[in-house]
């Protein structure tokens, strides 16, 4: 590859030295989500006050607004990731795109899934097809159509190829979900929490949310190393390091 | 950058560029169609006389709501800025609902007021305890009376 990208990140891009690294890693991210998830919840459901005009049904935004994040967040990755895949041509990269497409899935429906429990009674609806909604529903059909596509072809990495493409087209949405709520009257409202000026949540809710959304990011991390680690044994199955580790001369994730 | 790898990133961007063109192109054309709502002034204005069904957001009145005391109809007054409509509903009321409170309103018009098929209590983006709420209000409060005991003075 180009001589300004780092050696150790060139190693790192070898599905051997990958395998190894996210195996070492991983224990450590998902011991750290968890921890991190059970005091998130245990600030917001217990420690948090309760809202000012909602009460105690507002304790959704602590797993609804993370959700929503990692929606955006994993779509970034996967994108980046497709987009690294298409011009490169690294194994490594197709894994990670295409293995970050059901996680993002799955927050994305988690997402979409406690805004309308929310909704019912705060709203009065279920659903209803503002601006928001409806993008934020548009990003989770392009997640299954990455998915859909992937699977439906029967060379792995020419369907990740084409799988890519349309995960770099459906980047566009993400910025549109993003700002759904500032372009158009939505009946869902705008964002609580900004990165520029002050949040609209007072400092005893808004620890627990960002603690959430620490605790979200670092199970990403674990699930994905877990998902591309059993995608790059099956994508290099004839090799020789994953013969070694079939037939148990290696340890895995200590020796490859 | 190898002849290959860049030939793939021309055409990769150039996807991506016209895709972005389309969407964007899309997102400008539905600028106007894609409004969820109409506000009384905007209703007032004419602009919502192409639909038959229409959304009408605003305010709830403070001391408009006459509940009926044998049915579920009810009764409010929606405002923004500079406008006012009546309207008639029938049915249960979200929990958010209340004077003062954003709403939405699904329904026609009706001489001159508006019949709704489905009211929607909106949300504002704040979050805070019940106790701070009451601490600012008070605050607020006891501002208003200080300046209002400086007039009397």
């Amino acid at each position: 590859m180009s001589r300004w990208i780092p050696l150790w990140l060139h190693k790192l891009g070898s599905p051997p030295i990958f395998y190894r690294f996210a195996g070492a890693l991983r224990p450590w991210f998902l011991g750290l989500a968890l921890i991190a998830g059970a005091v998130a919840l245990y600030g917001g459901l217990v420690l948090a006050p309760a809202d000012y005009q909602q009460g105690d049904a507002y304790r959704i935004i602590f797993i609804h607004v993370p959700s929503a994040w990692m929606g955006l967040f994993v779509y970034g990755v996967m994108a980046v990731a497709s987009f690294i895949a298409l011009v490169w041509r690294i194994k490594l990269a197709e894994a990670v795109a295409m293995e970050s497409a059901p996680i993002g899935a799955a927050f994305t429906f988690i997402t979409l899934v406690t805004g309308s429990l929310w909704g019912k009674p705060m709203w009065g609806t279920w659903w209803t097809w503002d601006a928001r909604l409806t993008s934020e529903l548009v990003l989770l059909f392009l997640y299954l159509g990455v998915i859909g596509l992937y699977h439906a072809f029967e060379d792995r990495r020419q369907g990740a190829r084409a799988a890519a493409f349309l995960a770099i087209v459906g980047i566009i949405n993400v910025p549109i979900v993003h700002f759904s709520v500032n372009w158009w009257n939505t009946l869902h409202q705008g964002s609580t929490v900004r990165i520029l000026g002050p949040s609209k949540i007072s400092g005893d809710m808004l620890w627990p949310l960002l603690t959430m959304m620490v605790a979200t990011k670092l199970y990403y991390v674990a699930s994905l190393f877990g998902r591309v680690r059993a995608d790059l044994l099956e994508l290099e199955g004839g090799k020789d390091w994953v013969r070694r580790i079939a037939t148990g001369e290696v340890v895995p994730g200590e020796q490859a | 950058m190898n002849p290959t790898r860049k030939r793939r990133l021309i055409i990769v961007l150039l996807v991506l560029a016209a895709a972005a063109v389309a969407v964007g192109l899309t997102v400008f054309a539905l600028q106007q169609n894609m409004n969820y709502l109409f506000t009384p002034s905007q209703v007032r204005a004419g602009q919502a006389g192409a639909y038959g069904t229409f959304r009408l957001g605003g305010m709830v009145k403070a001391g408009s709501i006459e509940r009926s005391k044998d049915s579920l109809k009810v009764g409010f007054t929606v405002v923004d800025a500079d406008g006012a409509m009546p309207v008639e509903y029938t049915g249960i009321l979200p929990d958010l609902f209340r004077d003062n409170q954003s709403v939405i309103a699904t329904g026609h018009m009706a001489d001159g007021h508006f019949v709704a098929t489905e009211v929607l209590a909106k949300h504002d983006e704040t979050y805070m305890p019940k106790e701070l709420k009451d601490a600012m209000e008070k605050a607020h409060h006891g501002g208003k009376a200080v300046a209002a005991s400086e007039e009397a003075r």
